[in-house]
């Protein structure tokens, strides 16, 4: 088991066509897979987080079912077969 | 989906526009006569583009423009085609230091060099600050002076952002550049970027307790004319000024004009006296006075305007025009345009005495650059 992201449409471009991308290593945060998801595909993390290392305010990083924003933020555990999710925000459409 | 973008072919002596909207850029290629108009776009559909730029110094032919939407932030991009095709879509080139504690929201302004130094550019960021590239826009180092500068903890965005929106190097003087932000007012540097000094004597703050600070205006757009590169032309949030001494000290302009409020400013290619605005009534009501599309012109750099008419729409006409929405191409007589925020693109051919309607019906315009191809 390994854990995945799993990336919107605008950003599967940019990670070689892949819908979920396996990450290498075993991150055992969110923050962490999103360093790791650097590491494979520079691009996408800076789409997905600021030079500050802050996720984008209309991107949604979820775990599980749960926004990091509600549970412990880029400390939020991540385990084995974790599928993390990026959604853009509803907040941001124009 | 939209239509998908192939960019345009032209030859030399065409005439091209650059239109950034809240929703992607478009590409209008006319030949000299500047009569009939074709269209090409959108690009980076569904991205906002603030900032459009052709660069023709060197030999080159180079788009440049700066898409971005609120999820996935801005990147800058370049074309040698013409639009046929783009690249830059990998890169992350732009990008504040970790630890300064600032994050690029959004390009307003792709500044190509002086021409003695075709590889130099310069951009200008939300949040405010000025970035620099020496090899011809690959890489790009935010320029220390203004990153670290006193004055950052209370420049405070205008409606529209914390942006640096006006770029002016010096034609002659590779130490001087100038730059405007909203609020902020005008720096300054003479010394190579190392430095920078607001130069606001003259220009008033009128949101503010005092009129006349140091620095905290909300200064619009600045023009110049590079034959006389000392003397600028200023729209500010109230007030139209002009300094005859690199913006040391500003005077008052607004000679008959309808409102002294307003965003974009052009100078003539060709005549340095020559200067086009597009006054609006207020800041509590952003649209052009008593519902009438005019643009002003002075040939006297600002003793008097006049309106310009001929071909707009004078009656209804609810429309705005923002800071970067007007430019001139270079010809002779020289073709004057402007966008608005209900999607019109409007043209002259002649010196903006008299207007055709170029395009209708595109999003809000935000940005309008006009070259003729070399």
């Amino acid at each position: 088991m390994s854990i995945t992201v799993r990336l919107p449409g605008p950003l599967r471009q940019l990670a070689e066509g892949r819908t979920v991308v396996d990450l290498d290593g075993r991150p055992a945060t969110a923050g962490a897979a999103l360093a790791a998801l650097r590491r494979q595909y520079p691009t996408v993390y800076h789409r997905i987080v600021t030079e500050q290392g802050d996720v984008r305010p209309h991107i949604n990083v979820f775990v599980g079912d749960e926004d990091i924003r509600s549970l412990a933020g880029l400390e939020t555990p991540v385990v084995d077969g974790t599928e993390i999710v990026i959604l853009p925000a509803v907040s941001g459409g124009a | 989906m939209p239509k998908s973008a192939s960019g345009i072919v032209a030859d030399s002596g065409d005439v091209v526009l650059m239109v950034g909207t809240t929703k992607g850029a478009f590409l209008l290629r006319a030949d000299r006569t500047r009569r009939s108009w074709a269209l090409d776009g959108p690009h980076f559909p569904g991205e906002e583009v603030y900032a459009v730029a052709l660069d023709q110094r060197g030999g080159r032919r180079v788009l440049w423009a700066a898409p971005g939407n609120p999820f996935f932030g801005t990147t800058l991009r370049r074309s040698e085609d013409l639009g046929a095709t783009w690249s830059g879509q990998q890169d992350v080139t732009v990008q504040f230091p970790e630890g300064s504690g600032l994050s690029l929201k959004r390009v307003w302004q792709i500044r190509p060099g002086r021409a003695s130094q075709p590889d130099h550019m310069l951009i200008g960021v939300e949040p405010s600050c000025l970035f620099e590239s020496t090899d011809g826009g690959a890489s790009w180092t935010p320029m220390a002076g203004l990153l670290n500068h006193a004055h950052r903890p209370k420049w405070t965005p205008g409606a529209g952002g914390m942006c640096l929106h006006t770029v002016i190097p010096d034609p002659a003087n590779s130490d001087r550049t100038l730059v405007a932000m909203s609020t902020g007012g005008v720096y300054r540097s003479d010394d190579g970027g190392g430095s920078w000094q607001a130069r606001n004597r003259g220009v008033r703050a009128e949101f503010l307790p005092d009129k006349h600070p140091e620095f905290g205006q909300c200064v619009h757009k600045i023009a110049q004319h590079p034959a006389r590169p000392e003397r600028l032309f200023l729209q500010n949030h109230w007030g139209l000024y002009r300094s005859t001494d690199w913006g040391d000290s500003w005077d008052d302009i607004a000679n008959g004009v309808p409102s002294d409020f307003g965003f974009a400013m052009a100078v003539h290619p060709h005549d340095p006296d020559t200067v086009f605005i597009v006054p609006l009534e207020s800041d509590m009501f952003r649209c052009v006075p008593e519902a009438k599309l005019r643009v002003f012109r002075t040939r006297n750099a600002g003793d008097s305007w006049e309106p310009m008419s001929s071909g707009l729409p004078q009656q209804d006409a609810y429309e705005t025009v923002l800071r970067d929405s007007l430019d001139t191409d270079g010809l002779d007589p020289a073709g004057v345009y402007f966008g608005t925020r209900s999607g019109r693109v409007w043209g002259s051919a002649d010196d903006g005495t008299s207007w055709l309607l170029i395009r209708d019906g595109l999003p809000p315009v935000t940005c309008v650059k006009a070259a003729a191809l070399a």
